[in-house]
């Protein structure tokens, strides 16, 4: 059974004009795989993405997460998905301002129904596996761009989600920064088995997954398996 | 475990828009702090009056010329109604009529001034017979009280109150001196101990003569301006009443209790008209002050909406992550709730203390025995009415976060 299966989706934003987004697009997602989305910007790649992770609904077409239709989801239940079997990066972090690593980490626990006397070790964790422990009363806005980065991986991994989403995560980060963040996603990917799904328009980023799914004008144009998988690790010996 | 979160963000939001917050809730705490001066200064009047009136006594029966007074016009006619002779009186005093009746005193009163040598006062002359120190429980500091011969005989005495007293006579002897007024020279008997305030009538203030001697030298009427009379026990009262309505129906040829040319004061019903009034008159301004909350309540929604238009980024990622509507809009009508319930708190402590200074300087500079009056039902209807803006006037902000489209939520800049 795969994870996620979408099925000729189509979407049409439909405000003055009607603007088609995604044209048809079909393919196959199995647990512990890392796919990269590629595609130049306005390509459809961010409503993919957000089809995925359950912001947005298809205009035509299924999406079987788990193998059941979306459309089987309640709304509560669609949420709950979010919650425990998603994990979502964005390329701007987005971080709780005012408020320190560690509430950050926590937030998804907040929604999860898990006893919140087991937070603390949950969330500690968490920052731990991202190294980050020695910043966990920072105020978010004080770190640098990596280190928010990692942050807000840390908040996707907490609950040990099915697939992560990482929506160019790379995007507002100076080079060095962004390989340590591909390392980090790659390690959750190989050690700790999470699917995952990033969208990028960099070939060198998308290189470290293990598969790329071309998109050009809302429909796939190329979807193969990586021959020469880039390792962060390569380039950054530590 | 939600909740606990929810309340401590709130707290957090608060605390981080500390000047911004204390705006917002200042209507509240206004409109709050006013609810629970009026109720407590409204209380404190009522009381006041009440006890004042608590003095007249128990078993006390008034009968006033007129008709029970509905408007300005009527007030003036009981002021100059000459409905109550002498023979009512003699009516009044049969048992076969009136069988409760334990004391009956004629009374007219007029304010006039009074001359001792040089010295000059204004003062209300009561004429009245010597049941009077009984009824009013008078007591007499100097001299005696004049007799019931001295009524009979229509004699020039007066009894005067210890505030007369020191204007008139200073520390010299007032016992035998003869004092003026309306050019009637009077011999003074009694002087009475002082009272003070705290009783509808000021006792220090006036003079007391035979109410034979005011109605024929002083006022030159035939009437009296009121009947006292003393049911002989408190579960009498009403029986007395009814026995004196339809003895003074038949002395002035009344078959419709509508055309009553007198009407009938007791302790019970004029407390019972006072509280009738004062409440009323508090809760008209308690109603007037809650106008305040209306608009503090606009205020906060004013503020909310901003508030949620602020934070639309972490609407967006809070919903990614697995907040459901519910979550959200909880969130936000507790900030909401929260910040009013703020307000109305410290409404409630401002209104207060602000109540309690009054009562204050009330009692010290204004002479009353005002008692403060902590409102304890205006203080719980204060804090649930405060929370209740905060949840009417945060649903709509809230619904607006909890429904906003995540993905637009989170590409807002």
């Amino acid at each position: 059974m795969s994870l996620i299966e979408v099925k000729n989706l189509q979407k049409i934003y439909e405000d003055d004009v009607e603007t088609p987004a995604l044209n048809g697009v079909s393919f196959k997602v199995e647990k512990g795989e890392f796919i990269a989305i590629m595609g130049p910007s306005g390509s459809g790649k961010s409503t993919l993405l957000n089809i995925l992770g359950f912001l947005d609904k298809p205009t035509k077409g299924d999406y079987l997460f788990e193998n059941k239709s979306m459309n089987e989801y309640t709304n509560d239940e669609l949420a709950q998905i979010r919650n425990k079997k998603m994990g979502f990066i964005f390329q701007s972090f987005n971080l709780l301002p005012r408020t320190n690593v560690f509430e950050n980490v926590k937030l998804p626990l907040v929604y999860s129904g898990i006893e919140d006397n087991l937070w603390d070790e949950m969330v500690n964790k968490a920052i731990d596996a991202v190294g980050l422990s020695h910043r966990t009363v920072f105020e978010s806005t004080k770190l640098s761009g990596g280190e928010k980065q990692r942050v807000a991986i840390a908040r996707a991994l907490i609950l040990k989600p099915d697939v992560i989403f990482a929506d160019e995560p790379t995007g507002n980060l100076d080079s060095k920064s962004g390989q340590k963040i591909m390392e980090i996603i790659q390690r959750l990917n190989e050690e700790y088995g999470h699917t995952i799904i990033l969208i990028t328009h960099e070939t060198y980023t998308a290189e470290h997954a293990q598969r790329i799914i071309k998109i050009i004008d809302g429909a796939i144009e190329s979807d193969v398996k990586v021959e020469h998988q880039h390792h962060a690790t390569d380039h950054f010996e530590k | 475990m939600i909740f606990k979160y929810n309340l401590k963000t709130a707290l957090r939001g608060l605390e981080a828009n500390k000047s911004r917050s204390s705006l917002t809730i200042l209507g509240i705490v206004i409109g709050i702090t006013a609810i629970m001066m009026v109720m407590s200064l409204g209380e404190g009047a009522q009381n006041l009056i009440l006890s004042q009136i608590q003095t007249i006594g128990s078993k006390t029966i008034a009968i006033l010329p007129g008709r029970q007074p509905k408007g300005i016009m009527d007030s003036l006619g009981t002021m100059f109604g000459d409905s109550l002779k002498e023979r009512d009186v003699e009516a009044l005093k049969k048992k076969s009529n009136v069988p409760n009746l334990a004391k009956i005193m004629p009374l007219v009163f007029g304010s006039a001034s009074a001359t001792y040598q040089n010295e000059s006062y204004r003062l209300t002359i009561f004429g009245v017979d010597d049941l009077v120190v009984k009824i009013y429980d008078l007591e007499i500091e100097n001299g005696d009280f004049f007799t019931g011969e001295d009524v009979k005989g229509r004699a020039d005495v007066v009894v005067i109150g210890s505030k007369v007293k020191e204007e008139l006579f200073g520390s010299s002897e007032a016992i035998g001196q003869k004092i003026k007024s309306k050019g009637r020279s009077l011999r003074v008997v009694g002087v009475l101990k002082k009272k003070g305030s705290g009783s509808m009538v000021n006792f220090d203030d006036a003079v007391f003569i035979p109410y034979s001697t005011a109605q024929q030298y002083l006022f030159g009427i035939k009437y009296y301006h009121r009947i006292i009379v003393e049911a002989d026990s408190e579960n009498n009262v009403s029986r007395t009443v009814e026995d004196i309505k339809i003895t003074l129906r038949n002395m002035h040829n009344i078959t419709d209790p509508e055309k009553d040319d007198f009407y009938i004061e007791t302790q019970e019903g004029m407390m019972s008209m006072v509280s009738t009034v004062t409440s009323a008159l508090t809760l008209f301004l308690a109603a007037v002050a809650a106008i305040s909350l209306l608009v503090g309540g606009v205020g906060i929604m004013n503020i909310m909406l901003v508030s949620v238009t602020e934070r639309t980024r972490e609407i967006g990622l809070r919903k990614a992550i697995g907040a459901t509507e519910k979550n959200i809009l909880t969130q936000f009508l507790l900030e909401a709730v929260l910040l009013t319930a703020t307000g109305g708190f410290i409404g409630i402590v401002l209104g207060a203390s602000l109540s309690f200074l009054t009562s204050l300087v009330l009692s010290k500079y204004a002479n009353l025995e005002w008692v403060f009056v902590f409102p304890v039902l205006a203080a719980f209807l204060g804090l649930g009415v405060s929370a209740a803006v905060g949840l009417v006037f945060g649903l709509y902000p809230a619904r607006k976060a909890a429904q906003k489209n995540p993905i637009e939520a989170l590409r807002y800049e």
